[in-house]
């Protein structure tokens, strides 16, 4: 029997194990939610903007590994997706988004919500297509379910006509997909592999480095089993996060601009660098010429284009970070008769970075007048002992939800990383709930990136999905104020957020939960009373507005030039209230 | 160092924009681009001469081999190759200043260096000729360079298509290495 489009796109959703689509309606994908609404297995969420649908769908990739899904219409739908796109492709998030498209006789014609979606999208997707023919659906969409998950994963759009949902086909769902110019290598070179074996051995001051790579890869016990054997300390990027236990004697926590000072320390004088899953990113790397003077690089990446991208690599290994991580975990283990040694071996490097720790470890000072932003955090850790998914936004409060999570299990670190996209945290908190509704998601953001999607306080009252939002709230564009105070004077364009909604009554609008702290004494009892109540809840904390974030190493600086604290020159002027009264003499208000 | 890419991709919508895209997007720089389908129909081969050091070059195979429409990337320069362009050079045989005096001879200036380089007279009014070359870079240029005094109207070019050779010498970087 044959069915029309939209039934052919909801039996592949089905195929393809699909639980939740998030998406907004429109003209030309109508026939498809009319389908999607007539059946069970597959539950839409509707958002209440395209983008937050992006969002949710790469929260949803994140937390589970599987891809994510959202459904827009044409034009404007597909435009408000972009920046999720865009994110999803710089970090390799596994999504598979629908895009309506106007009838296949109107395309061309500037017809009413028409875009031209695949050329809006070639720049910022792993692969995407134009459905012409009924008949091509199901292999296309089988097609974008491997392409975005396989390889080093990436958002892939399916541009679907409003006839070809409503053209009828004979449903057949391909078995196997075939691409003539598409296929990732897994297994790493044997020789390759073997030759890095031998330079782990060798080396003295040895780091592991781990991207978001190990994460997709599912490689976290063979990363604690490699750390373990060969007795090298481990740091992780921010989107490597979660991928080894923060809390381990081994783990060095973030490094890169605002990681902790020993891990960049140990990357700069460091002999090996084994590098895995992991792209040499310029907010990690700082300046290229002086990075990582002394080491040999070992690089194991799926994707080709990653090794050698930036930083020469003396071992090139491609493959899927667990397969090879594998084989070279058995390499190391038949060299076990040297472990001990090896212990001795490492004992003086390890002494050197206890050394650079206890130098300069993470510091704030809390009184009991304003509240730290650090102090919340650390508050909320302690409190959830590191148990439970976070997903943060994108600023000050990032970096330090990233310096002080000490997590162990993979991939309850969520964050924006390459695109560093503000308005992300929160629907991708909605999203990783959807897929473990009975377990802690938190939402840690600030007051500015929060209004960039805070329109989905209504999915989430509706769907009752009872994220615990943690809004740090200091007035400001905050990491934008940190760079004006340090590069450009203390003029604070622009950075000052000025009238900020009562974000209590903002919740109690929507039906949520709201609750607030203004003091540091009460930054407990809230946080405490928030986690355990039952639905959502959006908790407002008063934070100190000129808080800056360090250790940091400044734009175009090598890693070894980190800077730990405020200048001289700056703690004199805020000391003197002259960066007060700057930020007072705009037509903002500082938050009580 | 200049490079002569053959890219073989499936035949469909949209190939050609990604891969040009890809080079707009990093920054790379397309010197000639020229695209055809193969002898199976459904493939084309979009030939590029672009330049870059070592490390951009190789940034330009790996991505190029990641475009999933894309099924072989071969850099010619590594191995011996034959290229070849074609040109249309319309050049003037009468110009204001020499119209009274040496018109017959810059008509036949025209067609000595046609002859010259092989090339062909392919079309010709009272006033022009057209020229149809085809040759590798160099003979094309060596002809443009001639017929310039003449005056050119218009010139079109395909940009270069390229073919490795069935018995291969030792390749240009071969050679570099043994002189060196």
């Amino acid at each position: 029997m044959k069915k029309t489009g939209a039934e052919i796109f909801v039996e592949c959703l089905k195929e393809e194990g699909v639980k939740v689509l998030f998406g907004i309606p429109g003209g030309v994908v109508l026939k498809l939610f009319d389908v999607l609404h007539q059946q069970k297995d597959v539950e839409v969420i509707l958002t209440r903007h395209e983008q937050g649908a992006a969002h949710m769908a790469e929260g949803y990739a994140k937390a589970t590994g599987k891809a994510g899904v959202c459904l827009v219409t044409s034009g404007p739908g597909m435009t408000n997706i972009v920046t999720g796109l865009a994110d999803a492709y710089m970090d390799s998030i596994p999504l598979v988004a629908f895009t309506g498209q106007v009838s296949t006789s109107l395309i061309g014609n500037d017809a009413f919500q028409e875009a031209d979606n695949v050329g809006i999208s070639r720049p910022c997707t792993k692969h995407n297509v134009l459905v012409k023919d009924v008949n091509d659906l199901a292999r296309t969409i089988k097609e974008a379910f491997y392409i975005a998950t396989t390889g080093r994963p990436g958002p892939v759009l399916v541009d679907i006509p409003k006839d070809v949902t409503t053209n009828k086909a004979e449903f057949k769902y391909p078995e196997k997909v075939s691409l003539r110019g598409y296929n990732p290598t897994y297994e790493g070179n044997k020789h390759q592999i073997k030759q890095a074996a031998e330079e782990i051995m060798k080396s003295s001051k040895p780091v592991i480095y781990v991207g978001g790579g190990a994460l997709f890869s599912d490689a976290a016990d063979e990363i604690l089993e490699l750390a373990e054997i060969t007795q090298i300390p481990v740091t992780m990027t921010l989107m490597g996060l979660s991928s080894f236990p923060g809390t381990h004697a081994l783990s060095m926590g973030m490094l890169g601009m605002h990681g902790s000072y020993w891990s960049n320390m140990a990357m700069h004088h460091a002999d090996l660098l084994i590098a895995v899953g992991a792209r040499f990113d310029d907010r990690v790397t700082g300046k290229l010429s002086e990075f990582c003077p002394e080491a040999r690089v070992i690089h194991i990446d799926i994707d080709p284009t990653s090794i050698k991208k930036n930083v020469h690599t003396h071992i090139p290994i491609v493959g899927d970070v667990k397969t090879v991580l594998r084989q070279l975990n058995v390499i190391l283990r038949s060299l076990d008769g040297n472990q001990k040694d090896l212990k001795e071996q490492r004992r003086p490097w390890w002494n050197q970075i206890e050394e650079w720790k206890r130098a300069h470890p993470l510091r704030y000072h809390q009184d009991d007048k304003v509240t730290k932003p650090q102090y919340v955090i650390e508050k909320l850790f302690e409190i959830t002992k590191h148990e439970g998914i976070v997903a943060t936004d994108v600023g000050q409060h990032q970096m330090w939800a990233a310096q002080y999570f000490k997590g162990s299990k993979p991939r309850t670190f969520i964050t924006s990383g390459g695109l560093g996209t503000m308005g992300f945290g929160f629907p991708a908190a909605l999203g990783a709930q959807k897929a473990y509704p009975d377990k802690l998601v938190m939402c840690i953001t600030s007051e500015g990136s929060f209004q960039m999607n805070l329109q989905e306080l209504a999915t989430a009252a509706e769907h009752k999905l009872p994220v615990k939002i943690v809004l740090l709230n200091n007035g400001f564009h905050g990491m934008v104020r940190q760079w004006q105070d340090l590069f450009y004077e203390g003029r604070y364009a622009s950075s000052n957020l000025g009238k900020i909604p009562d974000f209590v009554k903002l919740a109690d609008a929507y039906g949520i939960h709201g609750m607030r702290a203004v003091k540091p004494g009460e930054v407990e009892t809230v946080l405490r009373e928030g986690l355990k109540h039952k639905g959502p809840v959006l908790m407002d904390f008063h934070v100190d507005p000129f808080e800056n974030c360090y250790p940091m190493i400044p734009a175009g600086g090598a890693q070894h030039e980190m800077v730990l604290e405020d200048p001289p020159e700056l703690r004199k002027a805020q000391k003197g209230g002259a960066v007060k009264k700057k930020a007072e003499e705009g037509e903002g208000e500082l938050p009580a | 160092m200049e490079r002569i890419i053959s890219v073989l991709v499936e035949n469909k919508f949209g190939v050609l924009a990604r891969v040009a895209g890809l080079f707009s997007a990093r920054g790379y720089n397309i010197e000639s681009l020229s695209v055809a389908p193969t002898l199976d129909p459904t493939t084309s081969m979009i030939t590029i001469v672009t330049g870059g050091d070592d490390r951009i070059i190789e940034q330009i195979m790996k991505q190029l081999n990641k475009v999933v429409e894309v099924l072989k990337v071969v850099d010619m320069t590594e191995t011996s190759y034959l290229d070849r362009e074609t040109a249309l050079i319309k050049v003037h045989t009468e110009t204001a200043l020499i119209k009274v005096h040496t018109r017959p001879e810059h008509r036949d200036e025209a067609i000595r260096i046609a002859d010259i380089f092989r090339a062909k007279i392919v079309d010709s009014s009272s006033t022009t000729y057209t020229i149809e070359v085809t040759g590798n870079v160099d003979k094309v240029e060596a002809l443009i360079n001639m017929l310039k005094p003449l005056g050119i109207k218009e010139l079109i070019r395909t940009g270069r298509i390229a073919i490795p050779r069935e018995a291969k010498p030792p390749s240009r970087r071969e050679q570099q290495a043994a002189k060196a």
